[in-house]
């Protein structure tokens, strides 16, 4: 319906304007405490417990990355419209072989790099070129693709995605787009 | 005015209709207390908001994440004008609570991840644009009195 289209782009570009906000309002402390393990990206906003958490949660994920990632997609190109922008490449209907494919990578690179977060940016090198130079996703997306992440875990994690995971998985998530986004300029 | 398919009328009149007010009121407020530490500025007379298990077990927050989740009733009830619904209680949240807006995008961020947690995979792509959608009109309205 031509009401609820344009309804939908109003809305995500509210929430852009906000989200974005956010994204640049969140630092990763540089100051080192006792139960943080010092990474060599200076993020030491996570501990090592939930490092742990972290890295067991994707390792859950890789069999199933192809639909989890679809999923993750899927979620955020109904919820935030203007994100469909990115995919006028491919075929982005759900269930889609290039959005299970897609996903796949998206979410095997965040499993791969929850293995060792402290060389995130070393291991994220060759994806920050590639969002820089060939990509060039406006990083304010990001932070809409990370939430439609949570999601997806909590729809499949139920009572188990609780509080502490949540918050550990988004910081984790905050400092994966950070990375990604570094280079930008 | 916001336009409103009928898919999403007769989604969030659903989610609403089954929300257990008791649960979700206060998973969503702790979660958000837990998640974003820096929201506990506002409730300093709440007590022990030490770690995530006294802010899960704490009384005066389960209570007032069930008055917060009621107070979406009145959009629920009222979809085609929650601008005009939340007019008082924007003024309210801006002069007298003195609440950063930013923090009800968080507080819906937090209360999607919750029902999306109870909901499993009824909590499609489709009822998930449709609820962000709605706390979209919501978190909009309760900013709009702001000055």
């Amino acid at each position: 319906m031509q009401a609820n289209h344009v309804d939908g782009l109003y809305w995500c570009k509210k929430w852009l304007t906000n989200t974005f906000t956010q994204t640049c309002a969140v630092r990763p402390s540089r100051h080192s405490t006792s139960t943080h393990s010092t990474s060599a990206t200076g993020y030491n906003m996570l501990t090592d417990h939930e490092k742990e958490l972290i890295a067991k949660i994707w390792d859950k994920m890789i069999p199933v990355a192809s639909d989890i990632g679809a999923e993750c997609l899927l979620r955020m190109m109904t919820t935030f419209p203007g994100t469909k922008t990115y995919f006028a490449h491919l075929d982005i209907r759900p269930r889609s072989p290039h959005l299970r494919s897609h996903g796949k990578k998206i979410v095997l690179a965040i499993a791969e790099c929850s293995k060792d977060i402290s060389s995130m940016m070393v291991t994220l090198a060759p994806l920050q070129t590639l969002h820089v130079y060939k990509l060039r996703i406006d990083p304010c997306n990001f932070k809409l693709l990370c939430h439609c992440i949570l999601v997806t875990l909590a729809a499949h994690m139920g009572d188990e995605f609780d509080p502490v995971a949540h918050a550990a998985m988004d910081k984790y998530l905050s400092a994966f787009a950070a990375v990604l986004a570094e280079k930008y300029r | 005015m916001v336009g409103w398919t009928d898919f999403e009328r007769a989604t969030i009149q659903s989610i609403f209709s089954k929300m257990n007010y008791d649960d979700v009121g206060p998973a969503a407020l702790s979660r958000c207390l837990v998640v974003y530490p820096w929201t506990q500025r506002y409730f300093g007379n709440f007590g022990n908001l030490y770690n995530a298990a006294a802010i899960q077990g704490n009384p005066m927050v389960a209570a007032h994440g069930k008055t917060v989740l009621h107070g979406l009733d009145r959009a629920v009830k009222n979809m085609d004008d929650i601008k005009a619904t939340y007019a008082e209680l924007s003024v309210l949240h801006s002069e007298k609570l003195r609440v950063d807006p930013d923090n009800f995008r968080l507080l819906a961020d937090c209360l999607t991840i919750v029902v999306a947690a109870r909901m499993g995979a009824a909590f499609t792509a489709d009822v998930q644009g449709a609820f962000q959608k709605f706390l979209a009109v919501v978190v909009s309205s309760l900013g709009k009195q702001y000055h």
